[in-house]
C-alpha cells in the first residue's frame, strides 16, 4: 500500500510540473507567453519571477520526490520500528533541512531586490518628465504642469466635477495652476523617463499596467510616487488593483506611448480643451 | 358642519381652473454680462462605448451660452404669491444617461412627480443624486435594465453625479409650482396661463446662483421680465 502512494506521489508531482515547464519554456501559443514588455526594467523582474519559478519549481520536485523516497523505503517497516523524532534524533536532517530553505530563500531575497530596487528604490532621474496621478472612486486622472512646468496647489474644496475641476485647482487665484493640462489618458513620449506622482482623493486605490510591469498603491494621505521608460509606442490598460468601491471593476484608463512629436502635438491639443 | 362646507368651498376654489391658471403670461430672456469661463472638453477615454458616440468631443454643462450673450438652462420659476398647487404632476419626467451624458442636462419637477431615470448606454451607470433636503439615493443601473422610478418630496435643487463617469454631471430642480421653464439656447423662457396677481419670479443658474424679481399681472397681460447674470471667467 505504501508503495502504491509512493508512486501516486511522483506521478502527480511530474504531471503537475510537465504543464507548467511546458507553459513556461516551451509555450507558443500567445496566451501561455508572458505578457508584452514595454519598459527598461521590465526584463529584471521577468527574469526574477522566471528564477523564482524555477528554483520553486525544483524545491517542490525535490520535496515531492524525497517524499515518495521515504514512503518507498520505510512504509514496509512494522509498529515496534524505531521512529526518531526531533529533538532528540533526526538532528542533521533538521539542520541540512533549515539550511537549504534559508539559503534558497535568502538567494532569492536578496536577487529579487536588485530587480525590485530598480523601479522602487532609486530616485527618479531630474529631468525626468513629471505627470501627476490623481486615484478616485471610480476613475483615474492625470495633470501635467503645463508651459510653466509648475503644478499649481491643490484645494480639496474647490474639486467641481460639473466643471472637469477634478483636481481642485484655484485657477481664479493661483496662477500656476491656470496652464495646467488635466487628462483621463496618461500620454507620454516614448523613451523618456516618467516620474508619476501618486495621490489619492479619497480611498485606497492601485495603479497597474501588466505591460510596464508597474504597480503600486495610492494611499491617501501619502505623496507616493514611480518612475519608469516606456520603449514602446502603443495604447495600454491601467487598472486599479486595490478594491475600492462599487465601481471597482471600471476603475480604469489608458497608457498611450507616444513618439515625441505625436506627444508634443497631444499636449497642445489637451492645452486648447482645458 | 360649517368648517366642513368652508374646507369644501376652498378646495373647489383652489381646484378651479380660472384661479390656478389664468390667462396673463411673463416672458423674457436670460443673458449674463463679463466673461463666462469656457466650456472644458470632456475625456471621455476611459469609457471607449461612451467616447465614439461623440465624434465631436462634448464640453461641460454648467455654463451653456448661446449667441447674444444669452443663458441656456437655467431654471424661472414663480418661487411666491402662486396658489398652492396640491396635486402632483401624474405625467413622468425622463431623466436620460446617453453618450455617459445626463439628457437633459437640467430638469425640473414637482413634489411627488414620478422620475424615469433612462440609460441607454452599454455601460452601467451609478445615478446619485446630492440631495441634502430630500432624501439621498444612488443607484447602480447596468445596460439594458429597465427605468428607474423615483420621486422627491420636497422643494429643493439637487446636483447629481455618476459614481462610474465623473464628469456627468446634471441637476434636478424639484419644485412646488407648476409654473417653471427652462431656458433654451436663445435664453428664452415662457410662464404662461398665469393668474392675476402679484409673484416673484426666480432665476437659478448651477454657477452664478439666484436671482429674483417681483411682478404683478392682471387679466391676459403679457409681461417682459429679463434676467441678467454676472459670468465669472473661473
Amino acid at each position: 500500500m505504501g508503495k502504491v502512494f509512493a508512486v501516486i506521489v511522483v506521478v502527480i508531482a511530474l504531471a503537475s510540473a510537465v504543464p507548467i515547464v511546458t507553459h513556461h519554456w516551451f509555450g507558443t501559443a500567445i496566451e501561455l507567453r508572458p505578457p508584452q514588455d514595454i519598459s527598461t526594467h521590465g526584463h529584471a523582474i521577468d527574469e526574477q519571477l522566471s528564477e523564482t519559478m524555477v528554483e520553486a519549481g525544483l524545491s517542490f520536485l525535490a520535496a515531492q520526490l524525497l517524499l515518495a523516497f521515504f514512503v518507498w523505503k520505510f512504509s514496509s517497516r512494522g509498529p515496534t520500528a524505531e521512529i526518531k523524532t526531533f529533538p532528540g534524533g533526526a538532528k542533521w536532517l533538521v539542520i541540512a533541512a533549515l539550511a537549504l530553505v534559508g539559503t534558497e530563500m535568502l538567494a532569492l531575497g536578496v536577487l529579487g531586490q536588485r530587480a525590485w530596487a530598480t523601479v522602487y528604490f532609486t530616485p527618479a532621474k531630474p529631468d525626468a518628465l513629471q505627470v501627476q496621478a490623481q486615484a478616485g472612486q471610480f476613475a483615474f486622472y492625470f495633470r501635467y504642469p503645463g508651459a510653466d512646468g509648475k503644478f499649481g496647489d491643490l484645494h480639496p474644496d474647490k474639486i467641481d466635477e460639473g466643471n472637469s475641476n477634478f483636481f481642485g485647482l484655484d485657477p481664479a487665484n493661483d496662477v500656476d495652476s491656470r496652464d495646467d493640462i488635466v487628462s483621463g489618458e496618461l500620454a507620454v513620449p516614448v523613451n523618456r523617463e516618467i516620474h508619476l506622482l501618486m495621490h489619492a482623493k479619497d480611498v485606497g486605490h492601485s495603479f497597474y499596467v501588466r505591460e510596464l510591469r508597474i504597480q503600486q498603491d495610492f494611499v491617501p494621505g501619502l505623496d507616493l510616487s514611480v518612475h519608469f521608460t516606456a520603449t514602446q509606442i502603443g495604447k495600454y490598460e491601467i487598472v486599479c488593483t486595490q478594491l475600492c468601491g462599487l465601481g471597482h471593476y471600471n476603475m480604469k484608463a489608458y497608457l498611450n506611448v507616444l513618439s515625441q512629436e505625436d506627444f508634443d502635438g497631444w499636449l497642445k491639443q489637451k492645452a486648447s480643451e482645458q | 358642519m360649517f368648517t366642513k362646507r368652508c374646507f369644501r368651498a376652498l378646495f373647489t376654489v383652489a381646484l378651479s381652473p380660472g384661479l390656478l391658471f389664468g390667462a396673463a403670461t411673463i416672458s423674457g430672456k436670460i443673458t449674463y454680462t463679463g466673461t463666462p469661463a469656457k466650456a472644458k472638453v470632456i475625456d471621455m477615454s476611459k469609457e471607449p462605448t461612451c467616447a465614439k458616440q461623440h465624434p465631436t468631443p462634448i464640453t461641460t454643462e454648467a455654463v451653456v451660452t448661446g449667441a447674444n450673450n444669452t443663458l441656456a438652462n437655467v431654471v424661472v420659476y414663480i418661487s411666491a404669491g402662486a396658489p398652492e398647487e396640491p396635486n402632483p404632476a401624474t405625467q413622468a419626467v425622463t431623466f436620460t444617461q446617453k453618450g455617459c451624458q445626463y439628457i437633459p442636462h437640467v430638469i425640473a419637477l414637482r413634489p411627488g412627480q414620478e422620475l424615469k431615470v433612462v440609460n441607454e448606454d452599454q455601460t452601467s451607470h451609478n445615478i446619485h443624486p446630492l440631495a441634502k433636503v430630500n432624501r439621498e439615493w444612488n443607484k447602480s443601473q447596468p445596460p439594458g435594465t429597465p427605468p428607474l422610478s423615483e420621486k422627491f418630496d420636497k422643494e429643493e435643487f439637487i446636483p447629481v453625479k455618476c459614481n462610474v463617469h465623473p464628469w456627468m454631471h446634471g441637476y434636478f430642480a424639484v419644485l412646488k409650482t407648476s409654473h417653471y421653464a427652462i431656458s433654451g439656447q436663445d435664453g428664452t423662457f415662457k410662464l404662461p396661463d398665469l393668474p392675476a396677481g402679484k409673484y416673484t419670479i426666480t432665476a437659478w443658474q448651477e454657477d452664478y446662483g439666484t436671482q429674483t424679481q417681483d411682478v404683478t399681472v392682471s387679466g391676459n397681460d403679457s409681461k417682459t421680465v429679463d434676467f441678467t447674470f454676472k459670468a465669472k471667467p473661473y
